[in-house]
């Protein structure tokens, strides 16, 4: 298993926003994480990638905690995400945003480039282009030189996304991607999270658009007040009374 | 001709050495801004720089080249343990932690009897020149530049524009910024060696408060987006004195008073129409009259 979660807990104060979480993301997998608001979706994301730690239970990547690693360290492992309130570096161009995210492949030291060493002109050409070609893949290319800010929101999301991947990880964890997006938008991020799957990363996408979630997603994740209520197949989950209650709001 | 060159450079020989004194001051200021930390500490790190200089040189026979290697490595040396837990803080509380470590290093030298206290050292030989000044502004600054476009050039500036986003994408935020706070320790403390040799004396009150905002003056005058701007700005402010002197004289008024003046009214000027410095100003004008060009045009 890719990515295991175990009993994960996060307390705010007293209260507990994840509150003893379990479930797997396998190798490959477009693993959806859906729920009410307030159920603890983004603070998994946060616990995952490192910007919260938990307050107890385990989480692993191959086998090997990552719970309590610096956000840095846990990318170095091959964890990216993005971010539901977007986060691009708005001063940059798409592709040096891009190239940031490249960061953990380079591995030219500064003196290298100081003296315009070979190695280091190298180094630079193939970020570029795995830069370009990435944004090719979520379809930006032809807006690699405008600056991040000047962006559409739509824009800036897939940005992030190609930013998030250029360090080749082995988990996306995508928060929200289609949050506040027309429908054609949200069409074609969808088409962008199943070309990513295609090309090996496993995903973890937490979204309120269930529609999206049932469409792309292999398993789902269903999350009530920190607790994990129904995992299964888009199919299996949609049939599951305790899912169905939580969202049309029936007496439990 | 040429005895008229030859006297105007006796002249302002020393002013020219002061704008490249005080332009790898600004450039050490940048170093820090340029991850989005406002770090004050560099006046204490030039008065280390600036004692270990003149220490050596009066206590040992040493060569000038392995006593200017000193005075930027102690410094440097000290901005490791004094970083790491002071580069935890953000925004003015670190400019303020910065500011106390500044006070400390200056009241440490006034107490201090081995370095003859609030005197200084004195009398020490002339051993640097205004050619020995823009060999190693020369080397700081191309250092600086080639940081564009290199793995860490691009962490620093995801540094500047969102801290959390850029660890996220496996950028080690600590060891950047602490390398940058090292390596304006570093020019700082080169600064303070290169001026003892230059000014024959080293004394505590050279690296008051008062200093490090002149430095962050000229790096905001000049633009610290880039390592042109402090630049000019160092060699703006630092000339401008000797063109007031002479038309303080000529209006009647103390050329001291009008500085201070005058400096301030260029920071507001600044800060008010060239938020990115006096070195953005042909980049704006470019564009400006591209504007006007466009607007010209009749509308295809």
């Amino acid at each position: 298993m890719l990515l295991r979660l175990r009993e994960v807990e996060r307390a705010f104060g007293g209260v507990r926003a994840v509150d003893g979480a379990s479930f797997e993301v396998a190798e490959g997998e477009i693993h959806g994480l859906i729920g009410p608001n307030g159920a603890g979706k983004t603070t998994i994301i946060n616990l995952v990638s490192g910007l919260m730690r938990p307050t107890g239970g385990e989480i692993r990547l191959r086998g090997e905690r990552i719970d309590g690693l610096p956000p840095d360290r846990i990318a170095a492992r091959g964890v990216t995400r993005t971010f539901q309130n977007i986060r691009v570096f708005p001063e940059m161009t798409a592709l040096e945003n891009v190239i940031v995210g490249a960061h953990l492949a380079r591995r030219a030291p500064y003196w290298k480039h100081l003296f315009f060493l070979p190695a280091a002109r190298e180094e630079a050409m193939t970020t570029g282009a795995r830069a370009v070609a990435l944004l090719d893949r979520v379809r930006m290319r032809e807006r690699a030189a405008e600056r991040a800010a000047n962006l559409s929101y739509g824009e800036q999301r897939r940005v992030e996304i190609a930013r998030a991947l250029a360090s080749d990880p082995g988990v996306l964890l995508l928060d929200e991607p289609t949050a506040g997006m027309n429908p054609a938008e949200v069409a074609s991020i969808a088409e962008v999270i199943r070309e990513v799957a295609r090309h090996g990363h496993s995903v973890l996408l937490v979204e309120h658009n269930v529609k999206l979630v049932m469409d792309v997603c292999h398993r789902i994740t269903v999350l009530d007040f920190g607790k994990v209520i129904a995992e299964g197949t888009p199919a299996e989950v949609a049939k599951d009374p305790e899912v169905i209650a939580v969202y049309l709001g029936a007496e439990r | 001709m040429v005895g008229w060159l030859q006297e105007a450079w006796l002249t302002y020989q020393s002013v020219v050495a002061f704008i490249g004194l005080n332009a790898i001051l600004a450039l050490s200021v940048y170093a820090t801004l340029a991850c989005g930390q406002l770090s004050l500490a560099n006046a204490g790190f030039m008065a280390i720089g600036a004692y270990t200089g003149g220490l050596l040189t009066q206590k040992t026979g040493l060569p000038l080249a392995p006593i200017l290697a000193a005075c930027t490595a102690v410094p440097a040396l000290v901005a490791v343990p004094l970083g790491l837990p002071v580069l935890r803080l953000r925004g003015v509380f670190l400019a303020i932690a910065t500011i106390g470590f500044g006070e400390m290093v200056r009241l440490w030298f006034v107490n201090w009897d081995y370095t003859n206290g609030a005197l200084g050292l004195v009398g020490l030989p002339q051993r640097a020149g205004p050619l020995l000044v823009y060999a190693c502004l020369g080397a700081a600054m191309f250092a600086l530049w080639r940081l564009r476009g290199s793995r860490a050039g691009y962490a620093l500036e995801s540094i500047r524009q969102d801290e959390s986003a850029a660890r996220t994408m496996g950028v080690n935020t600590t060891a950047y910024k602490l390398g940058m706070f090292v390596t304006g320790a570093a020019l700082a403390g080169l600064a303070g060696g290169l001026e003892a040799h230059l000014t024959f004396m080293v004394s505590p009150s050279g690296y008051s408060f008062s200093r490090v905002v002149d430095m962050l003056v000229y790096a905001v005058v000049g633009g610290a987006t880039g390592v042109v701007g402090p630049v000019v700005g160092a060699a703006f402010l630092t000339a401008l004195p000797e063109v007031l002197r002479a038309a303080g004289s000529a209006l009647g008024v103390a050329p001291g008073p009008l500085r201070l003046f005058v400096n301030g009214l260029v920071l507001l000027v600044v800060i008010l129409f060239l938020p990115n410095g006096i070195a953005s100003l042909p980049s704006r004008l470019r564009a400006r009259s591209r504007e006007r060009r466009s607007r010209a045009a009749p509308a295809a």
